[in-house]
């Protein structure tokens, strides 16, 4: 793993009086799909989290490119290249398709060879494009949600559970879209509890259990071994063989 | 032509467009359709309170930032354009560097009061304006000395502008002198001012205020700083609403607290944006139109009805024009039951919707 484009040390965060992340280590490869993987409730949405700015850690550092952006304030973290696909979608429900991806492009342009790959990823988006984002269907948000971070080229994109609540065949096309991306030499960190889709699109795995990293390695090492499976994560993924 | 005149936000009604055409031409030809100075005068405040309906909306329906500042900022421009008449004497030079004082003080203290309270949540914002506003109220009451405090000031304007200077002898049976003049700089100024205000909604910075109203967090995930856009929307809603203080200035010839700084005027400004439609421009048109017709006229309506009902129980009492309140009252709860997206909103989402 050696030039990662980001790595956490002894991160540590708090929300309110819970102490969330408890000393968080690891690196996210160039050019690779890294899964972060583990129970709900571990802290994996506030890493991703607190990489982003939105919780400030109260000790430790992230370094992103050789940046240490630790301190940075959210927009600024966003301005050098990180896309962050956040559980909840997030999008602007009262601007149209159009608007929410035109926002999502720091130069307020989209380059129309792009758009087209996205539209072959995601056609739904190419049918309502003028329309309202909020009447879309909940996998069409999240379509929107994983194309607005691909309205630009990003450094590192932090996609957490684009997968959740959505039907077998949207989560195949979702799939899809991220293979396409990861194909394209894009550096991913990604939060995923469908273990198929992990499984398939994961080179890294890092693990979390109760705010710290139990383990980190290929995903091969991880699919290979079914009893560091069970070790590591119970049997919530059991299902996923 | 239109529709970039309009910066492509079109009604999408046709009653809606009806409507917006019917007070268009009755304001741009107020002074020959309505001649008299009661109607002429209605038609300019309804000018100015459109500017000042849809400054407020700017913030209230676009940014999602409630404040209770918005009339302080309409008193500044209309207290800078007034005590700089009085200090430099009736010229232009001193309605020009009045106007840009007003609005230039007033986007100043917008970006203070944003800067010390937009990072937090938005009651705060809401109690710190008001409490500014009120200091501000006070303390011009208090100043006497300055702005002749409770009872204002009588202002001279430039000569032009009063019925005394006469260009012409009449035009269809209107007199051309200093007030038509005073009408059409009052129009001519409150156009400019909506179509830019049409155009900054519309622009990438106004769907960016959108997107932060709706997400705050979302819209810093993709590399908005929401504090400076918010503060941003701040100044520039001030600095209009003191351009339209400054026209009613002219208009008016006259600044006072109650006039230009009073909580009412507050609340005004606040129904007229619900009324019309929050979050849409065209809604301050509507809005301030129907609310200022309300108020000069509900009284005469009423007066009228009451005659007419003479003898019948009750009626008389009930329609007295001294209970204009009661029924403004109703009208309001009325309106905002039947068309809780406001009259804009309601059009726009209405059955006679035009296919977009």
């Amino acid at each position: 793993m050696s030039d990662p484009i980001l790595s956490l040390e002894g991160v540590y965060t708090d929300i309110a009086q819970y102490h969330i992340l408890q000393g968080v280590d690891f690196t996210v490869p160039r050019g690779a799909v890294t899964m972060l993987l583990g129970r709900n409730g571990v802290g994996k949405t506030t890493t991703l989290r607190t990489i982003m700015g939105h919780w400030r850690a109260r000790a430790g550092s992230i370094t992103f490119d050789g940046i240490d952006i630790t301190r940075l304030p959210t927009p600024a973290i966003a301005r050098m290249g990180v896309g962050y696909v956040p559980e909840t979608m997030g999008i602007f429900a009262d601007l149209t398709v159009e608007e929410n991806m035109i926002l999502a492009a720091a130069s307020g342009r989209l380059d129309p060879a792009r758009l087209e790959r996205i539209f072959a990823a995601f056609p739904p988006l190419k049918t309502f494009w003028k329309g309202q984002a909020g009447t879309l269907s909940g996998g069409q948000k999240q379509m929107l949600s994983i194309a607005r971070a691909m309205a630009e080229d990003r450094r590192l994109y932090l996609i957490d559970e684009p997968t959740k609540g959505l039907a077998p065949a949207i989560v195949a096309t979702m799939a899809g879209a991220l293979k396409a991306l990861k194909n394209e030499g894009a550096s991913i960190l990604m939060v995923e509890q469908n273990f198929a889709v992990a499984r398939a699109l994961g080179d890294f795995a890092v693990v979390m259990d109760d705010g710290r990293v139990i383990w980190s390695g290929t995903m091969a090492e991880l699919v290979g071994d079914g009893l560091l499976q069970e070790r590591l994560m119970g049997l919530s993924l059991a299902a996923g063989h | 032509m239109i529709g970039t005149l309009l910066s492509g936000d079109l009604p999408r009604s046709r009653i809606l467009t009806a409507l917006l055409v019917v007070i268009f031409l009755g304001l741009a030809l107020a002074p020959f359709l309505f001649p008299g100075v009661r109607s002429v005068d209605t038609a300019a405040r309804i000018s100015i309170f459109i500017v000042l309906v849809a400054s407020y909306d700017l913030l209230l329906g676009y940014a999602g930032i409630v404040s209770f500042a918005h009339t302080m900022f309409f008193g500044i421009g209309a207290y800078g354009v007034a005590l700089t008449l009085q200090a430099m004497g009736r010229g232009w030079d001193a309605v020009l560097i009045g106007t840009l004082a007003g609005a230039g003080t007033a986007a100043a203290i917008a970006l203070v009061i944003g800067l010390f309270s937009l990072r937090v949540r938005a009651i705060f914002f809401a109690m710190i304006t008001l409490a500014v506003a009120s200091a501000v109220g006070v303390l011009v009451s208090q100043l006497s000395g300055l702005t002749g405090g409770e009872d204002g000031l009588n202002i001279q304007i430039p000569r032009e502008l009063t019925p005394a200077f006469k260009f012409g002898g009449e035009l269809w049976g209107v007199k051309l002198n200093g007030k038509l003049l005073a009408y059409y700089l009052v129009f001519g100024t409150a156009l400019v001012l909506f179509l830019l205000m049409l155009r900054i909604v519309n622009s990438p910075f106004g769907r960016t205020l959108l997107a932060v109203r709706e997400n705050d967090f979302r819209a810093e995930a993709i590399g908005y700083p929401v504090v400076r856009y918010r503060t941003a929307a701040t100044c520039l809603s001030a600095a209009i609403a003191a351009l339209a203080g400054a026209l009613y200035a002219l208009w008016l010839r006259y600044v006072g607290p109650e006039t230009v700084l009073s909580m009412e005027l507050m609340i005004d400004i606040l129904l007229m944006v619900v009324i019309g439609g929050m979050g849409t421009i065209w809604g301050a048109v509507i809005g301030a139109t129907l609310f200022v017709i309300a108020q000069n006229y509900l009284q005469e309506v009423m007066g009228w009805a009451s005659a007419a009902t003479e003898g019948v129980p009750l009626l008389p009492n009930l329609l007295d024009p001294d209970r204009w309140l009661l029924w403004l009252g109703l009208l309001f709860v009325l309106s905002v039951y039947f068309f809780p997206a406001g009259i804009v909103g309601r059009l726009r989402a209405g059955k006679w919707n035009d296919p977009k």
